[in-house]
């Protein structure tokens, strides 16, 4: 914020499963539900926010943006600001009314909803970037919203900051691969990127987030703080542009329909990258919604063994356990045996752990993992106590056995017409509001 | 030789689905890419892995191909039971694959 001359700092912070964790926390307490790191980042970046015209855009809200707003307004008052406009979005969050999707059939499976009905722990639906702008346009400083699109974050900003409507396909576009760069941390500017030998990365420790200008054109222009770790290459920005999209001449987005099959990167050479040329159809009117549910338990144990001989011990300790489990008729949905350092990544393909061992493969460690799913946590909790046994009843040498137990929270999506998801603004003002 | 030495990869999720990108260091080597990193050919060189089909964008304005490996992640990241349940490692899988660079690209783009 001191360096970068921002108009908009952008946090973007939530995963698959966050807002149905979220979502339980304020279950248990009606003031929680918003990210756990709201307080660290927002008191931080509230003391740059004085004398500066620099706006905040967040899903940090979580399950509870309202929550996290009231908390902002507190941080800005003990930073010393005397006046502060926070919005909070509301209205993804669609379990009260989920008895109209029941009949739905979930994307995954293609099973109605119905099926999971008694345990379903949340619903939110993706929303885009209108009331994002609808906010900016009316003062708001600070924007923390709920289950809002990733690049929505970005969208918002930019169609208020150039005026634009929300049936312009074509610069919804282009502002979707701004906001689609923008994501995932670090990764556009040299994050998860680093292959030693291959791609260099400086300074990873201290890597930089990235920072994007967009223009009236929709062209964006990606720079990096020079006192900054991690690079801004061509290479680097196609790895972001292209992840996760699927099809890059339709990514979906409750905005528009994004192309980025013609997109063009090019280095001009003063260390920006510049990305034009994404276009955009028009939106699908059907917004994607996660649903969490409880289903069951996984239990997990893992031991280790090494030297030589280490991957026969450890086949032996994956049998014993093997057989253990049908001599106690443990009931389990599914199990699984992982050899990690030598199949647990990739072993699905190469088959190897059924086949011969070559001699001259043996790894010099080996960690036995075992892994499933049952519908009680007791029946979870047996698999780590069966892999903990083998500390005294199983092979050899076994060390640096653990266990694991925790209830297993999944997701599933239904598509729903996006009439049924009605978002709210609610503002909350610090001193005087600005008319 | 590799793709490792020729292309770079990142792998995402989305529920049961892999997408993994493939990426020419340079334009020049796309046509190779294209001709023999064909959809069929990932599909067998990840066996197992990949339960359902995969398919292939060609992005040629980034010397690029985009894989999308359907029923590739255990029954959906927030259901597997896998070390790996998002698939991120799938990139390395995918590079350690063997192309033969003697061989010309086909005048016709091979179909995915």
């Amino acid at each position: 914020m001191t360096h970068g001359d921002l108009d908009y700092l952008i946090f973007e912070c939530l995963a698959e499963r966050t807002i149905a964790l979220a979502h339980q926390q304020k279950q248990r307490d009606a003031g929680a539900g918003y990210d756990a790191m709201l307080t660290y980042r927002m008191s931080r970046v509230l003391a740059a926010m004085r004398g500066r015209r620099v706006r905040i855009v967040s899903n940090m809200g979580a399950a509870n943006p309202v929550g996290a707003a009231r908390h902002i307004i507190q941080l800005a008052r003990e930073a010393g600001l005397r006046r502060l406009r926070v919005a909070a979005v509301t209205g993804d969050d669609v379990l009260p009314r989920l008895s109209r999707f029941l009949e739905m059939r979930t994307l995954e499976t293609g099973e109605p909803l119905n099926r999971i009905a008694g345990r379903i722990l949340s619903a939110n639906a993706y929303t885009g970037g209108r009331r994002i702008t609808e906010a900016l346009a009316n003062g708001s400083d600070i924007v923390i919203t709920g289950r809002t699109a990733d690049p929505a974050l970005t969208l918002g900003p930019i169609m208020h900051e150039f005026g634009r409507s929300y049936d312009d396909w074509d610069f919804i576009g282009k502002a979707t691969a701004a906001g689609h760069l923008l994501e995932c941390g670090s990764q556009v500017m040299g994050g998860y990127f680093a292959d030693p030998g291959y791609k260099e990365v400086p300074d990873l420790w201290n890597i930089g987030f990235p920072i994007a200008q967009i223009d009236e054109q929709g062209t964006t222009r990606l720079e990096k703080l020079a006192t900054a770790g991690g690079q801004l290459t061509c290479a680097t920005v196609k790895e972001q542009l292209l992840y996760e999209i699927q099809d890059p001449a339709s990514y979906l987005t409750p905005d528009g329909i994004a192309d980025f099959s013609k997109v063009t990167v090019h280095d001009p050479g003063d260390g920006t990258i510049v990305v034009a040329n994404a276009g955009g159809r028009p939106k699908t009117g059907s917004l994607k919604v996660s649903v969490g549910y409880q289903d069951g338990y996984v239990g997990e144990g893992e031991i280790s063994y090494g030297g030589a001989g280490a991957l026969s011990r450890a086949r032996l300790a994956a049998e014993t356990v093997r057989r253990r489990f049908v001599a106690t008729g443990l009931s389990l949905d599914e199990v699984r045996f992982d050899f990690i350092g030598y199949n647990s990544l990739f072993g699905g393909r190469t088959g190897v752990v059924e086949g011969e061992i070559d001699a001259c493969q043996e790894p010099g460690e080996i960690r036995l993992r075992v892994a499933g799913r049952a519908e009680t946590e007791a029946a979870a909790s047996a698999i780590g106590r069966e892999v903990e046994a083998l500390y005294t009843n199983g092979p050899a040498a076994g060390g640096g056995a653990r266990s694991y137990v925790q209830p297993m929270l999944a997701i599933t999506s239904i598509l729903v017409p996006e009439d049924e998801v009605v978002e709210e603004i609610t503002y909350l003002d610090l001193g005087d509001p600005v008319q | 030789m590799k793709l490792r030495d020729m292309a770079h990869s990142r792998a995402g999720d989305k529920g049961n689905t892999s997408c993994v990108s493939l990426i020419a260091y340079h334009a020049r080597d796309y046509p190779l890419l294209v001709d023999q990193v064909t959809a069929d050919r990932v599909k067998v060189w990840f066996g197992s892995i990949v339960g359902g089909a995969v398919l292939r964008y060609e992005v040629p304005g980034l010397s690029a191909l985009n894989f999308v490996l359907h029923d590739a992640l255990g029954g959906g990241v927030t259901r597997s039971l896998a070390v790996d349940r998002h698939g991120k490692s799938l990139s390395s899988l995918l590079l350690d694959m063997e192309i033969d660079v003697g061989a010309a690209p086909s005048s016709e783009i091979a179909s995915p």
